[in-house]
């Protein structure tokens, strides 16, 4: 049983960690129709960004803001010099976002090599936190990204549905060309989304490198959790993202605890359950 | 002409050419060929095609001989002949499952695809051997000749690339390569007039399964080994940056590409430091995926008849959203 319990928290929390990472990728997408497969470079190299302020200013809250930042203001310049001028272009986007995945993944081993880092957490999240009513005890740090992923998750639902930022970005989503001719500066509004979804993946880059570890790799394999459970999900809504994210995290920590070998083959099965029942994915529109 | 100097190139190129750039170049090319046929003709941009030829050379690997104990050992041409079964069947399966995608969600479904079949073989030690992967495989003899000496590998692997650029453009003016064009062109009206497209983009998943698988197994033969290594992302990635700058309108771009990457690779490291081998061919792919629409093919295309552009419109339709 404790087992069991262990296994459905390691899974959630790997779903918020996916949550956070792929949440950005899908509002990316939703909105815009840009399909950025350097999302995963992002992740990594807003852990590292982040490593380096945390190391520079001894605090860890700094480097997570600096994460944030520093890669929502790529996420804006990557937008106003190349998406802006790809439009409607969805295979060279992609083709353009791989060569810059590629480079940027060169880069960053060229930068920070092949070792991999590890964060100096605060000490209010060392150790074990006891679950009330069950025998047994849980990493603190772990329940706090829960925490965080929940407070992101209610924050972007808010923005999205009750902010006029969000009526902005639902209308685009829904027909960028009304919303253009309604006088919105829809470039403005790309601009906002693209930062604030590239800025949510460093900041997933700085929580999971501080859970788990920052190495070369770590790219890829936020890139494919992302791709999957916007999949599962469905593009471009945080319900969809946060869905795919608690599915797909728990197929992969109770493939993991439960078959090792084949922890990676339950994730594919699912994508393949869905794709084949519902290929826009759980909540996506068709 | 190019068959011609094909047949030259061994009298003047030592082995290391003949082996190292001609025949990789080949292989690569092979595979790449695949991904043209899917992507320039059925519009199908698939990330996967490595993994298909990858599986094909484990099949190989598995049935035939290796150095390592899990090999059963049975004849080379037996496990080739499995291979490439093999490689039809996952490029079906494939086919089955991406078959109701379209367009960028083919692409992030076959590279979750890819990114799985990686895993698997890297966690799986009973018939993938994990990380290790199988090594000590070589290429049978036949008639006498040693496939494994750099001239008859070379005659191999540029002669099967030949045919399956041949039978690739044979297939392009067939009529089911016509109806395939118009899948492309416009999946509704195709439908209209009485095409299944369902049906035509399994059999190009199929066909492309066959290239991939076939460029597989010279890929083992080429290595003498495969790992996880050969099907990671990075290799994925190859395969479409190399039918991209090379140009997906027409079969000869496959090979235009992996000669030019196979160049890079093998001559860039005197110019570039080695182990920055990625940042040089990813700029190479944004400065050609950002100044042409068909990759080499259409720059020269433009060089040379610079008043027809004849060459773009085939891959402007790729982008067509689904919504038109």
């Amino acid at each position: 049983m404790s087992l069991f319990i262990l296994t459905f928290l390691n899974g959630m929390t790997l779903a918020a960690l996916y949550f956070l990472v792929a949440a950005g990728f899908s509002l990316i997408f939703g909105l815009m129709r840009n399909v950025n497969l350097a999302h995963g470079s992002f992740f990594l190299l807003g852990g590292y960004i982040g490593f380096e302020a945390a190391a520079a200013s001894g605090s860890w809250l700094l480097g997570v803001a600096a994460g944030f930042f520093a890669i929502a203001l790529v996420g804006m310049a990557l937008q106003v010099t190349v998406f802006r001028w790809l439009a409607g272009q969805e295979l060279r986007q992609t083709l353009v976002t791989i060569a810059i995945s590629v480079i940027a993944a060169d880069l960053m081993l060229a930068a920070w090599g092949a070792q991999s880092y590890q964060f100096d957490m605060p000490e209010i999240f060392w150790g074990a936190l006891d679950l009330p009513g069950l025998d047994l005890r849980y990493s603190r740090y772990r329940l706090f990204i829960l925490l965080v992923a929940v407070v992101i998750g209610v924050a972007l639902w808010l923005i999205l549905n009750k902010s006029r930022l969000g009526l902005m970005i639902r209308a685009g989503v829904d027909n960028r060309e009304m919303l253009e001719a309604t006088g919105i500066n829809v470039q403005a509004v790309f601009v906002l989304t693209f930062g604030l979804g590239a800025g949510l993946a460093g900041l997933a880059g700085v929580i999971g490198g501080t859970a788990l570890s920052l190495s070369p790799g770590e790219d890829l394999r936020y890139l494919l959790a992302s791709l999957v459970v916007v999949i599962v999900g469905g593009m471009g809504s945080v319900g969809g993202a946060a869905l795919g994210a608690i599915l797909v995290g728990l197929a992969d920590s109770f493939g993991l605890a439960y078959s090792p070998t084949y922890g990676v083959v339950y994730t594919f099965v699912l994508m393949i359950a869905i794709l084949t029942w519902r290929p826009q994915g759980l909540l996506g529109r068709a | 002409m190019l068959v011609l100097a094909l047949v030259l190139i061994p009298t003047i190129a030592n082995d290391f050419f003949l082996v190292q750039i001609f025949a990789q170049a080949a292989i690569l090319g092979l595979i790449a060929l695949s991904l043209m046929l899917l992507g320039g003709w059925g519009g199908i941009v698939s990330l996967s095609q490595m993994s298909v030829a990858g599986l094909a050379g484990y099949t190989l690997a598995i049935l035939g001989q290796s150095s390592m104990s899990q090999s059963l050992g049975s004849n080379s041409w037996l496990a080739a002949a499995a291979a490439l079964a093999v490689a039809l069947i996952v490029g079906f399966g494939i086919g089955l499952l991406v078959g109701r995608t379209r367009g960028i969600y083919t692409i992030m479904i076959t590279l979750a695809i890819g990114v799985a079949v990686f895993y698997l073989a890297n966690q799986n030690y009973a018939i993938f051997n994990g990380f290790t992967g199988y090594s000590g495989i070589a290429a049978p003899h036949v008639l006498g000749v040693d496939l494994r000496a750099p001239l008859p590998f070379y005659v191999l692997c540029v002669s099967l690339a030949l045919m399956g650029w041949a039978g690739v453009a044979a297939l392009g003016r067939s009529s089911f390569g016509k109806a395939l064009i118009a899948t492309r062109d416009c999946e509704r009206r195709a439908a209209a007039i009485g095409f299944h497209v369902g049906r035509h983009r399994l059999v190009a998943h199929t066909i492309a399964g066959l290239l991939a698988g076939l460029g597989g197994i010279l890929l083992v033969w080429f290595n003498g080994r495969i790992s996880p290594g050969t099907i990671g992302v990075g290799p994925m990635i190859d395969i479409l940056i190399i039918a991209v700058i090379g140009g997906m309108s027409r079969p000869s771009g496959a090979f235009l590409g992996a000669f030019v990457f196979v160049l890079l690779r093998t001559f860039a490291i005197d110019l570039v430091d080695p182990e920055r081998f990625n940042t040089l061919i990813g700029l190479v792919f944004l400065v050609i995926v950002l100044t042409s629409r068909d990759g080499l093919l259409g720059l020269l295309g433009k060089l040379s008849k610079p008043e027809r552009r004849k060459m773009s419109p085939r891959l402007k339709t790729l982008e067509r959203e689904e919504t038109s």
